[in-house]
């Protein structure tokens, strides 16, 4: 056994209203940069919808995640490492940057520099690559926002497979929901894998996955190999780049960005104890359908004092073990099986998590039928279909998200019963196999949701790994040749002017 | 003044070349490696670029290696092998031609496309557009060499370029007046290929150093890093990658590579 912390994430899909405000301070702080317009880190999709990139949850065409050979055996689904450096000079699984979208910006300036004239001066589109007019912009970050453009085209998301989706297309049928997505900091990354520099890289004491910027050389595979599509290649300064769960902030015990900033209050940061030996087996059962409940048994219980005991001599920090203990992920993850792994069966093992939504009951005749005592509504009644959830969380295994979905569901009525009648109905607890004090624990943390119910946070021990005297006096974050920039005017090597900042560094 | 002209082109700019192409990459390495990069503009526009990069790259790797071989092979080993010089002529022209052909058609989409490409155009360096541009007369010029080599298919001008390039690398004093007769094609071709050399620390060249070969002995697939001190103590620190020379939280972090 191989203890390791992750620090891991959850989403409650239930609450996320689609404000973006996790996108916007991500992009401010992280990648408001040239080369990095096109890209965020994190990013809000309206689904039912093919999402940004276009259409990234389609394997079958940008190869991302791994596959299962006949052997039994996982490779990257782009190919062996053979396959990799033969494609090496034109990789042909990499998007366009129009399968983002072309980057742009308006003609400010034209408001103030126009002459006189009789119609009122606009500011129309510029591209930000080829600085050339656009005349129309066709494609953007969250186009389709809120069900935008025709159904067709939105219905080509391949989470409809195994759907009638042609009835989701009549308005009166028709259902949505959030869905925001940042880096899955996996267990067995894809991208890691499919680097042939080897500049990526997971650190073993939270997880985090980074991109050595200085070791990058461009070869840009790990833009195919990831099938989030969440590693975004620089097209400036020729490095691919990622979110990197705001390491600076997690070390000193602080929430990420998006997690901070999120007006629903529907993300949650916690540490998740794992047994690493156990990665490659998980990632590589047969069934795919299997491999939630395969992920599920790499978690290790933070509570089982075997495990303590052999993370404390395997050296993982008190503070660590204490916070799994504490960990709003293991409670909605593994105590409550409220939340599920974005797409498992990409064999990545993500550990960024998902609660699905709730929406309201699809027909207004069983709306009606549906009594206030805490009987409760068939979730295969509600209006965002049962498999097209399961297609996204469970890789289609319908069962784990109806009993999450009831356990939602049970929730409110055990909270009804309680504030409106004053009875404390513990039948409605039983039938979805929780117990009342459990029902009031998810309560507390999913729905009232304080800030440090939500956010569990161990500092980083960085006084194990660095020796403080010899950093005294060092620039921080820079491009590692001190506190100079080691460059002359004009420079010899041809790299671009930008500010720097910390993201380029590691 | 001639003979002054050929040493000095051909006896002692070799070795600036040689020496600028070393320390100039060392240096760069050392001091900017976040410049090293294959700078890819892929992204940018895939038209041309999937036939016009893997047709340049396979052509110019075949005519590198054959040059590589052909050039500092010592001639006594093809004699062993009994390889005529006459039948290495030939050898040279018709792989070296058909390499070039390839190499030839894969540069031409790609200058197209660097040229007249309006988002690559405006994001391309100088550097980039040089050194398409360097390549793609050096590759004129090694093809136009074919028609003046078959004006000798007995390999003996071929002899002379293999005692100067050997030469040079083992520092022979004199060894430019091996090629001093050679047609002047040749001798621009071996000028551009030496300044290629010297520009290379200072253009995205320095992506040929990385090509990632290695990459298929990794051991499995995942590769982790740990910022807790390594388990061997008598590890030192100046053993870790990075050594002590620079503060950079990176250096002090070993390396563990697992499946």
């Amino acid at each position: 056994m191989k203890i390791r912390a992750q620090i891991a994430m959850v989403l409650n899909l239930d609450k996320c209203i689609g404000c973006h405000t996790c996108s916007v301070t991500c992009k401010n702080v992280w990648t408001s940069r040239e080369g990095m317009e096109y890209a965020w880190f994190n990013n809000v999709e309206t689904k039912p919808g093919i999402g940004y990139p276009k259409d990234w949850e389609n394997q079958k065409r940008w190869k991302g995640g791994w596959r299962r050979k006949r052997n039994g055996k996982i490779e990257p689904r782009i190919g062996s490492k053979w396959r990799v450096l033969a494609n090496i000079f034109a990789n042909p699984d990499l998007p366009e940057i129009d399968d983002y979208y072309e980057p742009f910006t308006f003609d400010y300036g034209h408001l103030q520099k126009a002459p006189e004239m009789n119609t009122v001066p606009t500011a129309r589109p510029r591209s930000l690559v080829s600085g050339e007019r656009m005349e129309k912009v066709e494609w953007g970050p969250n186009w389709e926002e809120i069900l935008g453009g025709e159904f067709a085209k939105r219905s080509a998301d391949v989470n409809f497979e195994g759907v009638q989706k042609e009835i989701y297309g009549q308005f009166e049928n028709t259902f949505m929901m959030y869905l925001p997505r940042l880096c899955e900091h996996c267990l067995n990354p894809a991208c890691v894998a499919a680097c042939p520099s080897g500049a990526i890289y997971k650190r073993e004491e939270d997880g985090i996955v980074l991109i050595d910027q200085d070791k990058c050389r461009g070869w840009r595979m790990c833009v195919s190999g990831c099938p989030y599509k969440k590693i975004y290649y620089n097209w400036s300064s020729g490095k691919s780049e990622k979110c990197i769960f705001c390491f600076p902030r997690i070390e000193a015990g602080q929430p990420t960005v998006c997690s901070e900033t999120c007006v629903g209050r529907i993300r949650y940061l916690g540490v998740i104890l794992y047994d690493a030996d156990r990665i490659e087996a998980a990632a590589s059962v047969a069934d795919e359908q299997d491999l939630y409940q395969a992920q599920l048994d790499v978690f290790l219980d933070p509570n089982d004092p075997e495990v303590i005991a052999e993370a404390r001599a395997q050296g993982i920090p008190g503070n660590w073990i204490e916070g799994a203990i504490r960990s709003p992920i293991w409670k909605m993850a593994m105590e409550w099986k409220v939340a599920f792994p974005l797409h498992p069966e990409y064999r990545t093992l993500p550990m960024v998590w998902y609660v699905p939504p709730l929406s309201p009951i699809q027909s207004a005749a069983a709306a009606g039928s549906i009594g206030v005592d805490g009987e409760m509504p068939d979730v295969r009644s509600l209006r965002i279909p049962l498999k097209y959830l399961a297609n996204l969380l469970t890789a289609g295994k319908e069962e784990p998200v109806a009993l999450a979905l009831e356990r939602m569901l049970a929730m409110r009525g055990y909270m009804r019963a309680r504030t409106v009648d004053g009875v404390i109905d513990e039948g409605i607890a039983r039938r979805v196999g929780l117990r009342p004090d459990q029902i009031d624990e998810m309560y507390q943390i999913m729905a009232i949701a304080n800030y440090e119910d939500r956010f569990v946070i161990p500092t980083a021990h960085r006084e194990l790994g660095e020796d403080a005297f010899d950093l005294r006096g060092s620039c921080g974050f820079s491009f590692g040749n001190g506190c100079s920039g080691g460059e002359t005017e004009p420079n010899l090597f041809g790299s671009p002017k930008a500010a720097k900042n910390p993201m380029e560094v590691m | 003044m001639v003979d002054y002209l050929n040493h000095a082109v051909f006896g002692w700019y070799p070795y600036l070349c040689l020496t600028v192409f070393l320390v100039g990459s060392l240096i760069r390495f050392d001091r900017e490696q976040y410049t090293w990069r294959s700078g890819s503009s892929q992204l940018l526009r895939r038209r041309q670029l999937m036939w016009g990069s893997n047709l340049f790259h396979v052509g110019i790797l075949i005519i590198f290696a054959g040059h590589l071989v052909g050039l500092l092979t010592p001639i006594w080993i093809f004699d062993m092998l009994g390889i005529s010089h006459g039948f290495k002529q030939m050898l040279a022209i018709v792989v070296g031609g058909v390499a070039g052909l390839i190499c030839l058609v894969g540069i031409a989409l790609l200058t197209h496309r660097r040229l007249l490409d309006p988002r690559i155009r405006r994001n391309s360096s100088f550097g980039d557009n040089a050194v398409l541009l360097i390549l793609f007369a050096q590759l004129l010029l090694g093809l136009a060499t074919i028609p003046v080599s078959l004006n000798h298919l007995d390999g003996h001008e071929m002899v002379k370029f293999m005692t100067w390039a050997q030469g040079i690398l083992t520092l022979q004093p004199g060894v430019s007046a091996a090629i001093a007769d050679v047609s002047p094609i040749f001798k621009l071709h071996i000028f551009l290929g030496m300044t290629i050399f010297l520009i290379f620390p200072f253009t995205r060249l320095v992506h040929i150093w990385s090509a990632p070969i290695w990459y298929l002995g990794r051991r499995g697939y995942q590769i982790v890093r740990s910022a807790r001190p390594a388990e061997d103590s008598s590890l030192s620190r100046s053993s870790l990658p990075g050594g002590t020379a620079r503060v950079d939280a990176k250096a002090v972090w070993p390396k563990e590579r697992r499946t």
